[in-house]
């Protein structure tokens, strides 16, 4: 049934008192074309000669074929006014004025230029985009600031449906798996006190290490990465393709304020519901290290407990808790404000997710960093 | 127009598509000649974008045979799936342009999968292809967002049209133009089927297109082709819905025209 590769293209040049006559036959389609295009192109040396083209045995043509006979009639340097097609049908004549007058090579993509200049261009250009950024999330800090505020003096402009589907979906559903994570890092901490303290005799330190490591640190950065990773991304996601469908657009048309009904619950969802999930952090990191302590150490769970209630003092758990609702606002914020920088395609979505996660760990780190020298600052 | 009705590209019969429990075409039948523009009308919902992307494979029948070029699309190798799709076109709603490549590259993609053919050949026929369907050259490095809908449309015709195809599918071509656009979109099909020899099976709402480039119309209802035949037949036909949609205010303006 399939014609098309039946009967391959071919040519054959016969030489004339004036030049050649190129008899082309079979089938000239796009699916034959690989067989007879570089012996054409090869033809654009034949100077001054003229060249006839005989359609004689062509079976068949499309526009490729055609196309690819034009371009060499064209290329043919100097081909005398002789020159042209010969026994071409009426349908085929159609097809190579068709061709000819849609000849037209297109505008190119713009050449790369002398490299040391390109370095530069990209340096320029990411610092000025890191300025319009860090901008463009201050901006957006400032209207939720202000959109909150007005939250406050008006209770009823919250959207409490939306606040409740965020808090599940971002809080309620990401407990098995930070319970999870931070029980592993709790039970590897332990594992690794153990083993390096037993050389000093002073394994009974291992409740101390699991202490203070998951208590500032490790609980609320873990659970800040997962949900960064897990629930930030999906939020730029969600807006981002709600922009790319133009129903942001229509909000605002609306009169609607896509930063009070699709920023502001995401943040306030957020800022719930870190700090709960920190805190199941912790204690799920120090159930992880009680067991290892009591498998590899004999530290039974009680002992455990009577030892952390009288070496760690409380402000080492509020360390770490305060500093929750702080990742959280901005892993939402970053979230949020990667959706709604996303433009037109579905590929702009999901370069905005990427950045998205990758943002927000980075500043969630950099916060980290920023707590950690103001608690040695103030002693706490 | 169409002097070779003996000859059958696309044939449906006894066609069922259902999803779930919700039956969108029954008892289905519809023949498309080689050659001709036919149009498919229907209201809203009537599965007029279905069948169409039954015919072309993307939702499966849940009875009945399809036939394009003679071959039963539901009994296809691997193989003969892969020749039968080198020789039809489809052209999406919104173009369905792949959004990371410039238009230059959508109008290559095809020919890259299907043929080994060096880049500049792929390149100078893709060009080719852009300025039969009317873009400008500048259109070519452009990404999909940065065209309006109806480049868009052009380009998704380009890439339908980029391995020379016997049949090319339009789904609403019209849809979203301005009337002059529409209009303009109606002659370049009417040229490129003139010729290119193409078929084309389209899908649309315009009374404008389907009186000015319609050879047929086949006028789907209740879950089945309920008349086909030519714009006469169509003015001709008794059908409740039928009088209603050539005979309505909007259809008188284009037949009282003409």
């Amino acid at each position: 049934m399939d014609a098309r590769v039946s009967d391959p293209a071919s040519f054959v040049m016969e030489p004339t008192d004036q030049g050649f006559r190129l008899v082309a036959q079979g089938d000239w389609v796009i699916a034959n074309l690989d067989l007879v295009d570089d012996d054409l192109r090869g033809l654009n040396g034949l100077a001054g000669r003229e060249v006839i083209m005989d359609f004689s045995g062509v079976t068949r043509l499309d526009i490729a074929g055609a196309f690819v006979l034009h371009r060499t009639l064209r290329d043919v340097e100097n081909a005398r006014a002789s020159s042209g097609y010969d026994n071409v049908s009426q349908d085929f004549q159609i097809l190579l004025d068709e061709v000819a007058a849609n000849d037209h090579p297109c505008d190119q993509e713009p050449m790369p230029r002398n490299s040391l200049l390109m370095v530069l261009d990209r340096i320029g250009e990411t610092v000025e985009h890191s300025y319009q950024q860090a901008r463009s999330i201050m901006n957006l800090c400032g209207q939720v600031v202000v959109n909150l505020g007005q939250t406050v003096k008006n209770p009823r402009r919250l959207r409490v449906t939306s606040l409740f589907h965020h808090m599940e979906q971002a809080g309620l559903d990401a407990v098995p798996i930070i319970s999870l994570l931070t029980f592993l890092i709790g039970a590897v901490v332990a594992y690794l006190g153990a083993s390096i303290l037993r050389t000093f005799g002073a394994e009974v330190f291992t409740v101390e290490l699991v202490g203070f490591a998951v208590l500032r640190e490790l609980g609320v950065l873990l659970t800040a990465i997962i949900v960064a990773g897990r629930s930030g991304s999906a939020f730029t996601a969600q807006i981002g393709s709600m922009k790319v469908n133009e129903e942001i657009d229509a909000m605002r048309t609306l009169g609607l304020d896509p930063v009070e009904i699709l920023v502001v619950p995401r943040i306030l969802a957020f800022v719930i519901m870190v700090p709960i999930l920190t805190f199941i952090g912790d204690v799920m990191g120090l159930f992880g290290g009680i067991l290892i302590a009591w498998v590899q150490l004999d530290i039974s769970p009680g002992m455990f407990l009577i030892r952390m209630n009288e070496f760690i003092p409380i402000n080492h758990f509020w360390a770490g808790m305060i500093k929750a609702p702080f990742f959280a606002f901005v892993i939402a914020l970053i979230g949020s404000h990667e959706g709604l920088k996303v433009e037109g395609s579905a590929e702009s979505v999901g370069r905005h997710t990427t950045l998205s996660v990758v943002q927000a760990i980075f500043l969630v780190i950099v916060l980290d960093a920023l707590f950690a020298m103001f608690y040695i600052e103030v002693d706490y | 127009m169409v002097s070779r009705h003996s000859d059958v590209i696309i044939s449906v019969e006894g066609l069922r598509t259902q999803f779930g429990s919700h039956v969108v075409h029954d008892h289905l039948d519809l023949e498309v000649y080689r050659g001709e523009v036919i149009g498919v009308v229907g209201a809203s919902g009537s599965g007029k974008s279905v069948l169409l992307r039954t015919i072309v494979g993307l939702i499966e029948q849940a009875a009945g045979t399809i036939r394009v070029f003679g071959n039963d699309t539901g009994q296809m190798s691997d193989e003969e799936r892969r020749s039968t799709e080198q020789r039809w076109g489809v052209q999406f709603q919104d173009g369905a342009l792949f959004s990371s490549l410039s238009v230059l590259q959508n109008i290559e993609t095809p020919m890259r999968e299907q043929f080994s053919l060096s880049e500049t050949l792929m390149k100078e026929l893709a060009e080719i292809k852009i300025s039969m369907v009317g873009l400008g050259s500048d259109a070519a490095p452009k990404l999909p967002y940065e065209l309006s809908g109806g480049m868009r449309k052009r380009a998704g015709l380009a890439r339908a049209l980029a391995l020379d195809p016997e049949v090319v599918f339009l789904d609403e071509p019209t849809a979203g133009l301005d009337p002059i656009g529409a209009a303009a979109y109606d002659e370049l099909i009417k040229r490129l089927q003139q010729t290119l020899g193409l078929t084309v099976f389209m899908v649309t709402h315009d009374l404008d297109s389907l009186h000015a480039i319609c050879d047929r119309i086949a006028v789907l209802a209740d879950k089945r082709v309920i008349v086909i035949g030519t714009m006469e037949d169509m003015l001709a036909s008794t059908h409740p819905w039928v009088r209603e949609y050539f005979h309505g205010p909007r259809g008188r303006m284009v037949t009282h025209e003409a």
